[in-house]
């Protein structure tokens, strides 16, 4: 394989990639060459949203993006919300309401439901369904997810600003 | 990268009915839980599969040579490297791990690379060059089953065929009805890939394989057969499961990996990719069933008569389980003096069928629910009245005249279903109208429409199966520690093994040992069984030191251990109070019992059809709404109805997970999933074409949970995972033509069904 070298900025911390082959995506470089396998791939087509990131504070489908392409840009990754103590207000309702079987997709999920209450403090119901159709769950049937994202809108709602 | 696979869990907390939460979900919410995409070794290898792109094709050779001149290439190997037995199979071993002369479905192996980067497995396997003679495929089942073409395999085209024969065949009633019913291929579309790592002993002596699977003990079987290796020298580990729903219950890529760690002395990791997935498991059987209902002019059924054609694909893995399924279930929970039901399990060259949530039942299910509306038109009956007036119940014969001993709450589900609150009406919004974002639909063309569906489904293995699981408990200083082989593939089995711990024993504190082959089977988690099965080995397990502990405790206190009891956190004397905590009756003290947990034998069919094959059942009904705009054959799932009989409920959160979960595949049946295949050949191998339900497609749910705890079942509670996915899809197709007036027997319903 070709031997690329470029520096990625993942969740705040710089990543030198080396010996690389160009033609890897954003997911296998964070899932294989730098530790950070919450991303998962489920379709390699950007379907099923289960390797949702950040990108300079856009949500996209890491299986879509060429690593090398995101050189320069600020990376978020499902490692870089809450840490190993403390997790986000999300995950917390994702835990409470049931929102979790297999998990596979949860990563996913929660960084998109993320950038949708960063976004938007007080979605719809409707809004919620269209803005999580890119992620596709096949445990839940979505009943608990929903109800996880309405938890988490309403403890938002009720934090002191 | 870390893995956490082996850690141990520690949960807190709750009793058996409470909901606590899961204790694996922290480590997934945060994306540190380790699937076994996740895995990875130093100095590890990649593994990729070469697979045959013809449905029936004679191999004439195959030059690897082109694959060993790309540099970073470890190994390539063929049949040529299987060492031991060269096929595999969960109920017959009929099945190649790599293709030999012969290739029988688009996607059977053919051969295996180990490389040093994913991208070079893939180039390496361009470079393979295979030599086939193509033949002409045999795709029909009906010609599979006719017997004029030449076998296709050494054991034939017909998997296997089954009558059930009951009562009299000549019996007549006033109305008949009949139908024939298409159901597609659907696929269970878990969302974690097949993926495993190898790690081979030093000298190839053995192999430890960390493996997303159903069942750890029968994958092991089959493996250590393949490899020519004892069972003791092939350990297996669960790594983290992305869902399963039936599609992990046979080999896939298990002997393929560790004999590419064997061949290299290196880990090596395997990953399908989603195309790679649709060609790697099995499928939801598509099949045929043509039925004939009598009834008496009230509604009365007098005889079911029932031909079941289900498509194995080239290999038999469940089909003949799966069939016996079908023909055993034709009736559904009616009680039918007659019966007639002949069925066939066809072997073809279509892509390989077997297990998926609810396993046969789901194809008989929307027949004998589409019958049973045509017969309430025929009567002139409302379809929920049709049906309570044959519910069947506890004491009644079944079709293969084993008597119905569950506890059988039919009319139960029937009314609690029918009793629950309808939605609003349409309203003025177009997002919520068929259609949604898209905009598409007209107002005045919506149509509403109500169906209604109900099912049974047998729980655990059938036939004889010696059907056991196994689990440890260990009671040491206030803290109960768990073992068993039971495959945690998202259901929750983890969370209720320590509730039932934590009431039995009252510790608070449960840890869960890593899930893997170092204690005996607790056999496959499918069949709606691990909660009843697993569950009842964890409870007997728990007892069993529970008795020590007494007894331990009666000997300090010079009593009968009889008396004692837990009672919160203290066993206690029962006659006059003495109590001691559990911490300080445990305190430098160990107890631990190793339990095997059988539920009781069951019998083969006899040729007629005769035996009582099944162990229990559980029932659930359906009630759908939906909205259609018929001109462009769009159809909205509005809100679906359900009660389900679930024994007990022993985290009723779970429960509710596993009912939405259902009900979201049967809604994928209904309407919209679909494995198409044209000459062998699937044509929608990705997410891209292969439709799943999105949040978007989700409907409101209200659900009953109708608990009437089953005296047979260690726990009471009854296996929940299949009944909510069987009559879910036949009550959304019902409402379709109740909206639409038409007579839609096949599924899924296509938009050019219902608009053309």
């Amino acid at each position: 394989m070709s031997n690329e070298q470029y520096r990625l900025r993942v969740n705040g911390s710089e990543h030198d990639v080396r010996d690389a082959w160009v033609g890897e995506s954003l997911l296998y470089v964070l899932r294989e060459r730098l530790g950070l396998p919450g991303a998962k791939g489920a379709c390699e087509q950007g379907e099923c949203g289960s390797c949702s990131v950040l990108v300079d504070g856009t949500l996209v489908c890491a299986c879509l993006v060429l690593a090398a392409s995101a050189v320069g840009q600020d990376i978020t990754t499902v490692e870089g919300l809450g840490d190993e103590t403390a997790v986000t207000d999300v995950q917390q309702a994702f835990i409470e309401m049931g929102a979790v079987q297999c998990g596979f997709c949860t990563p996913g999920l929660v960084v998109a439901v993320h950038d949708l209450l960063d976004h938007h403090e007080s979605p719809t119901d409707l809004e919620v369904r269209e803005a999580l159709s890119g992620n596709l769950c096949r445990c839940t049937g979505y009943g608990r997810i929903f109800a996880a994202v309405e938890a988490a809108i309403e403890r938002r709602a009720a934090a002191p600003s | 990268m870390t893995t956490i696979v082996g850690a141990k869990t520690r949960g807190s907390g709750a009793r058996i009915g409470d909901s606590p939460t899961r204790p694996d979900a922290t480590a997934k919410v945060q994306g540190r839980f380790a699937f076994s995409s996740d895995l990875w070794a130093d100095g590890m290898l990649w593994g990729k599969t070469l697979r045959s792109p013809h449905p029936y094709a004679r191999i004439i050779g195959i030059d690897v040579s082109g694959a060993w001149k790309i540099a970073g290439v470890e190994a390539v190997i063929t049949a040529d490297d299987v060492p031991g037995q060269l096929t595999y199979g969960l109920i017959s071993s009929d099945q190649p791990v790599f293709a030999v002369d012969v290739v029988r479905y688009v996607g059977e192996p053919v051969a295996a690379v180990a490389a040093d980067h994913p991208e070079t497995c893939r180039r390496a396997l361009d470079a393979i060059v295979v030599t086939y003679e193509v033949l002409t495929p045999l795709t029909d089942p009906e010609r599979a089953i006719a017997g004029n073409d030449d076998p296709i395999h050494p054991d034939g085209n017909i998997l296997r065929h089954q009558r059930v024969i009951l009562g009299d065949a000549d019996a007549g009633g006033d109305v008949v009805v009949e139908g024939e019913y298409a159901i597609g291929m659907q696929d269970q579309a878990f969302l974690g890939l097949e993926a495993a790592l190898a790690l081979p002993d030093p000298g190839g002596a053995g192999v430890e394989l960390f493996i997303a699977t159903q069942w750890l003990h029968e994958d092991r079987k089959q493996i250590a057969a393949c490899l020519g290796l004892s069972e003791e020298k092939v350990r297996l580990t669960l790594g983290g499961v992305g869902g399963a729903f039936g599609a992990r219950e046979d080999i896939s890529l298990q002997v393929h990996c560790c004999l590419l760690a064997l061949h290299t002395t290196r880990p090596v990791k395997m990953q399908y990719g989603r195309d790679e997935s649709f060609f790697g498991h099995v499928h939801r059987h598509p099949a045929t069933i043509r039925m004939r209902h009598h009834a008496q002019s009230d509604g009365t059924l007098v005889k079911v008569e029932a031909r079941m054609l289900f498509d194995g694909g080239a290999y038999a893995s469940t089909s003949s389980a799966v069939l016996i399924n079908a023909v055993t279930h034709a009736v559904g929970p009616y009680r039918c003096a007659n019966a007639v039901i002949d069925g066939w399990a066809a072997r073809t060259n279509n892509p390989p069928c077997g297990a998926m949530r609810g396993f046969g039942v789901v194809q008989a299910c929307f027949a004998h629910e589409s019958q049973m509306d045509k017969l309430a038109v025929a009567c002139g009956l409302d379809p929920v009245e049709l049906r309570l007036r044959n519910v069947i119940q506890a004491g009644d014969v079944l079709p293969t005249g084993q008597v119905l001993e569950s506890v059988a709450p039919v009319v139960r589900v029937i009314e609690e279903t029918a009793a629950l609150p309808m939605p609003p009406a349409l309203g003025d919004d177009p997002m919520h109208w068929p259609g949604g974002a898209g905009r598409t639909a007209d107002r005045t063309h919506v149509q509403r429409g109500v169906g209604f569906a109900v099912a049974m489904k047998n729980l655990m293995y059938s036939e004889g199966f010696d059907d056991y699981s196994t689990a440890r408990c260990r009671l040491e200083s206030n803290m109960a520690t768990l073992k068993f082989a039971t495959a945690e593939v998202g259901q929750g089995f983890v969370v209720i093994a320590a509730q039932i711990a934590r009431t039995l024993l009252g510790v608070d504190d449960v840890v869960l040992e890593p899930i893997d082959t170092t204690i005996g089977s607790a056999g496959s988690t499918s069949a709606s069984r691990q909660t009843w099965m697993s569950g009842g080995a964890v409870d007997a397990a728990c007892r069993a030191v529970r008795e020590r502990l007494f007894e331990d405790v009666a000997s300090r206190w010079a009593i009968d251990p009889v008396r004692l009891v837990i009672e919160g956190s203290d066993v206690v004397d029962s006659i006059d109070g003495q109590r001691v905590s559990v911490a300080d009756a445990t305190e430098g003290r160990r107890f631990e019992e190793t339990v095997e947990y059988r539920h009781r034998p069951t019998e083969h069919l006899d040729e007629l059809g005769r035996g009582a094959c099944h162990v229990a059942f559980a029932f659930v009904a359906h009630r759908a709404v939906v909205d259609v705009d018929p001109e462009l054959g769009l159809v909205k799932v509005v809100q679906i109805a359900t009660a389900q009989d679930v024994g007990r409920a022993l985290h009723p959160l779970s429960v509710l997970g596993q009912i939405e979960g259902g009900i979201a595949q049967g809604l994928g049946l209904a309407v919209m999933e679909e494995i198409v295949i044209e000459g062998g050949r699937i044509r929608n191998p990705s997410f891209t074409d292969y439709l799943l339900p999105t949040t978007l497609d989700a409907p409101v749910v209200v659900y009953s949970l109708v608990e009437e705890p089953d005296p047979q079942a260690p726990l009471g509670a009854k296996g929940v995972g299949e009944p909510p996915c069987i009559s879910s899809t036949p009550a959304i197709v019902a409402a379709i033509r109740a909206a639409t007036g038409r007579a839609l027997t096949r599924i899924p319903v296509r938009p050019q069904d219902i608009c053309l």
